[in-house]
């Protein structure tokens, strides 16, 4: 209740005038976006590991050509190369703020996606009684004061990573996403808290939709910038509906709203059993679109990009050979995607245990060397600020320090 | 002034209420422990349809709450003896999709997909081949797909059984299929109309059986090109595959583990119900040859679409579950099947999920061992099944009442039926579901939608639900009183108390958005 209270009047009191006005000027707020890609994305299609003999050998039909060959992988390193589709990050890469972590998930051998998905939100690997998601509680422990839109989730429903007992504010899908709506009437709000008084769920939830509501309208509507803040961005403009012009929006908030140090987006659709493709198909334009789409976050972060990491994670990876129907099944290890301007990007991160098949999980799949927390750790200490005893809070029993943590960010 | 006070006398638990608030008043312990009649008839319409309709409070006013519900839990277990509304009748006549078997239908799907694929081969050529062509799959398989929606929505909003419509929806989640995959948008209906509602008080067997056989599971979870490894086609298909050698890559070479995998973890056992990777790939290789008849998907046949194709079984021994299973053909699925409805595991899967949905997030132990003890005792009779948790007291507690969050598919229908409103234009009404995150068949994880608050409650969902209940407030015309009469004893005193305060032009709005009407 007290810290509802202090919610309360941290976000509208200051000195009488609106906290973004008061701290817009004042140094620049780390931020984190961690998107994930729900129903587990080929990981060995995303960074491909075309020096390997058995990649192409497991793979006849869905494998990625070799760079340099018509619709080749993007040359990464000797060893690895970026799917073509998702060419729109390859200036990252070599702009050196965008790294990878092959080989990476988690610990727990499921192969549900429910489970898998539930673990890596909670942050808790093989634990299911955990009640609240690693980002709620990353949220709490965050060092600073905490604001309405400190958090913002993107979507329609609420996800598990930020259950919890901080707010955390929602903006939605689609074009409307920041439109005037009937909630923003003051005089219906106050008959809701009416309504709600006697409800702690439902005024918790009333209270974050008024105040982080209010709070997106006012910094979405600061600035004096034109709209389009890239001229060119527009020109091969994305459906409006797309998750381009979603993440765009979403990147835009970020930059305009200083308090916003977390987010979180969702993105469907890589349970590609079935004919997958390979430079092309299935996979490739789903591929495009998210390329397309995290490139466009970044145009919407425009300069605070540099204080940015966005993290892309996935529940885990998918079998090393193609299934009998030129798809891939449920596996194990996966990649891990890390953009912005603290990563020290354009590299490929942790152990690589191979593809032969004594390396192999269970003798099917990539093996999983890297422990998602072990990543996020030093983005959540060294980027975030986090002390040891917070970081302890939000992953419980995670595993020892991670050997490439100091490789990771940026000195 | 005046207006308010009506509003307080002309609720069906003004009475009721009355009483309540004294002593609710006094001291929230002071809240009996058991529910009055009248909460009960509203809990019952609530948990066991999507909540009461101006007839409803009418009929309960008339004929006194505890005959009312009396008549209504026998008259919902037997739905087939319940008549129909005409209007809704003749709706679900009109539909084209509800009459076309599943050959047709999926006729159809490939004839739309042919027409625009051989549209933009022409635009490629830089040929302007015709808008309808271009757009055949959209205008031909969308109108079927909605034609489902509206048959889904029209027997929520107007069905007398109620009890089988929640059940329907329940049973559909639990055996989801994703209406955006492939041909799977044409065959929902018929998946709903045949492998779910004529179970949903029958046999979970049966139910379980008429899934794995529809066109529309084995192609949502990929069985349908599940093969033996080594698999070839016949001659005819050989032949078939010279002529059109673009089509050969898509000849299924091996296993695909995705339906045997959520059949267990999904369907039946759990997650938790002991089984291993091994076990889901011995069960994929026992349901082999589990498909469309080729001929009929490919030629346009009629009738149903589902054979058991011998040369895509892989007819080697499997040890699955600790048990070893011999070549047996389509009988080792079955096998598997009847193994999967009548495990322990299942029965506990099963009954935790029920009582979750339609008692509370965290459904008390006991009702989930009664329930699982139900269900193992009568072999899975879910008519049992679902007047074991009628019968329950857990169902009838007081921690349970108006305890559960509404979905937003069960927030949309059931503030139409306290409207009284029309279903005259679907679309909006299913756009609005799918910008609450839960479009009608639209759930693309096998999964389905959870049910708890947790999966639902977030700013987002309030302000959409706020919007909705501003907007049919005063599109309905309904009046705060009236509303306030249809809700009856699932409105709160406090809650009664609060909104008469209120300026009236807004009084139904936060009705609707009261959590009271949220709750259910």
């Amino acid at each position: 209740m007290l810290r509802r209270q202090l919610l309360h009047f941290g976000a509208f009191t200051i000195g009488g005038l609106p906290v973004s006005l008061v701290r817009a000027q004042g140094s620049a707020q780390k931020k984190m976006v961690v998107v994930m890609l729900r129903g587990a994305v080929d990981g060995l299609s995303v960074v491909a590991p075309y020096g390997e003999r058995e990649y192409a050998a497991s793979r006849p039909q869905i494998a990625l050509p070799a760079p340099g060959t018509d619709d080749g992988l993007l040359k990464l390193n000797s060893l690895f190369g970026l799917h073509p589709s998702l060419a729109p990050l390859k200036r990252h890469w070599d702009g050196g703020q965008l790294a990878f972590v092959h080989a990476s998930g988690s610990p727990d051998p499921t192969r549900s996606h429910f489970d898998a998905q539930d673990y890596l939100e909670s942050g808790t690997p093989g634990r299911k009684s955990t009640p609240d998601g690693w980002m709620n509680r990353l949220l709490t422990a965050l060092p600073g004061e905490p604001a309405p839109t400190r958090a913002i989730s993107q979507g329609s429903t609420p996800p598990r990573i930020f259950a919890g007992t901080a707010s955390v504010a929602s903006l939605g899908i689609g074009p409307n996403a920041m439109q005037r709506r009937a909630i923003d009437d003051p005089q219906l709000q106050a008959g809701l808290a009416k309504l709600y008084a006697s409800d702690a769920q439902l005024s918790g939830t009333l209270r974050e939709t008024t105040e982080g509501r209010d709070e997106m309208a006012r910094s979405m509507a600061s600035g004096n910038e034109p709209r389009a803040m890239d001229p060119t961005a527009d020109a091969g403009a994305p459906s409006a509906r797309s998750f381009a012009a979603d993440a765009r929006r979403l990147g835009t908030l970020i930059r305009k709203d200083p308090h916003t140090q977390l987010a979180f987006t969702a993105v469907g659709g890589w349970d590609t059993h079935v004919n997958q493709g390979a430079a092309r198909g299935q996979l490739a334009n789903r591929l495009a679109s998210l390329g397309e789409g995290l490139d466009a976050l970044t145009v919407g972060l425009g300069d605070t990009y540099r204080d940015t990491v966005v993290v892309v994670v996935s529940e885990f990876g998918r079998t090393l050979r193609q299934n009998g129907n030129g798809g891939t099944d449920h596996g194990r290890g996966n990649v891990m995607w890390l953009l912005g301007g603290p990563i020290a990007g354009g590299q490929v991160l942790g152990d690589w245990p191979g593809l032969d098949t004594a390396a192999l999980a269970d003798g099917r799949d990539l093996a999983v060397a890297t422990d998602f927390r072990q990543v996020l750790a030093p983005v959540l200490q060294r980027h975030l600020g986090l002390s040891e005893t917070s970081l302890a809070t939000v992953f419980p029993q995670a595993p020892q320090t991670w050997r490439y943590a100091d490789k990771l960010m940026r000195a | 002034m005046n207006k308010h006070r009506r509003l307080m006398l002309h609720s069906a638990a003004a009475l009721a209420g009355a009483c309540l608030l004294a002593r609710r008043g006094a001291a929230a312990a002071a809240v009996p422990a058991s529910l009055s009649p009248d909460e009960r008839a509203l809990h019952a319409l609530n948990r066991l349809g999507y909540g009461p309709r101006p007839a409803d409070a009418a009929a309960i006013a008339e004929q006194g709450a505890e005959k009312w519900l009396d008549r209504f839990l026998t008259e919902q277990l037997e739905p087939r003896r319940l008549p129909q509304p005409a209007e809704l009748t003749e709706r679900l006549v009109g539909l084209d999709v509800l009459k076309l078997g599943q050959a047709e239908l999926l006729g159809r799907y490939r004839e739309a997909v042919k027409a625009t694929r051989e549209a933009k081969r022409e635009q490629a050529k830089g040929e302007t081949p015709s808008a309808d062509a271009l757009n055949a799959v959209r205008e031909k398989v969308r109108p079927l797909v909605q034609q489902a929606a509206t048959a889904r929505l029209a027997r929520g909003l107007q069905s007398a059984a109620q009890l089988e419509e929640v059940l329907t929806e329940f049973w559909f989640n639990h055996f989801n299929v994703y209406a955006g995959k492939n041909a799977v948008g044409v065959l929902v209906a018929d998946y709903e109309q045949r492998a779910i509602r004529p179970f949903v008080l029958g046999r979970f067997r049966d139910m379980l059986g008429a899934t794995a056989r529809h066109p529309a599971m084995l192609i949502y979870l990929d069985n349908a090109q599940s093969v033996a490894p080594g698999y070839e086609p016949a001659r005819a298909g050989r032949r078939f595959l010279e002529a059109r050698p673009e089509l050969k890559a898509r000849v299924p070479k091996g296993l695909n583990e995705n339906y045997a995998r959520e059949l267990m973890e999904l369907h039946t056992l759990g997650v938790d119900g002991g089984y291993t990777q091994r076990d889901v790939t011995e069960l994929a290789r026992m349901l082999t040859g589990w498909g469309l008849d080729a001929r009929k998907a490919l030629i346009g046949g009629t009738g149903d679409l589902f054979a058991f194709e011998p040369r895509k079984h892989d007819g080697g021994t499997k040890t699955w579950l600790g048990q070893t299973v011999r070549g047996a053909g389509q009988a080792e699925g079955e096998h598997a099947l009847d193994v999967l409805a009548t495990h322990p595991a299942t029965a506990r899967h099963l009954a935790r999920k029920f009582a979750q949905a339609f008692v509370a997030d965290e459904p008390p132990a006991s009702l989930v061992d009664k329930l699982a003890a139900n269900f193992r005792a009568t072999g899975g009779d879910l008519r049992e099944f679902t007047r074991t948790l009628i019968r329950a007291d857990e169902f009838w507690s007081r921690d349970a009442y108006q305890a559960k969050f509404k979905t937003p598919y069960q927030y949309l229908l059931s503030s139409l039926r306290a409207l009284d409103m029309p279903l005259a234009n679907p679309q909006p009404l299913l756009q609005a579901l799918t910008q609450a995150g839960q479009p009608l068949y639209g759930a693309q994880t096998p999964d389905g939608y959870k049910t708890t608050a947790a999966a639902w409650r977030n700013p987002e969902a309030l302000t959409q639900r706020v919007q909705l209940a501003t907007t049919l407030g005063q599109r309905s015309g309904v009046s705060a009183d009236r509303l306030g009469t249809t809700l009856g004893a699932s409105v709160s005193e406090p809650t009664r108390r609060a909104l008469v305060t209120e300026p009236a032009g807004q009084q139904v709005a936060l009705l609707l958005a009261s959590p009271d009407f949220m709750k259910r």
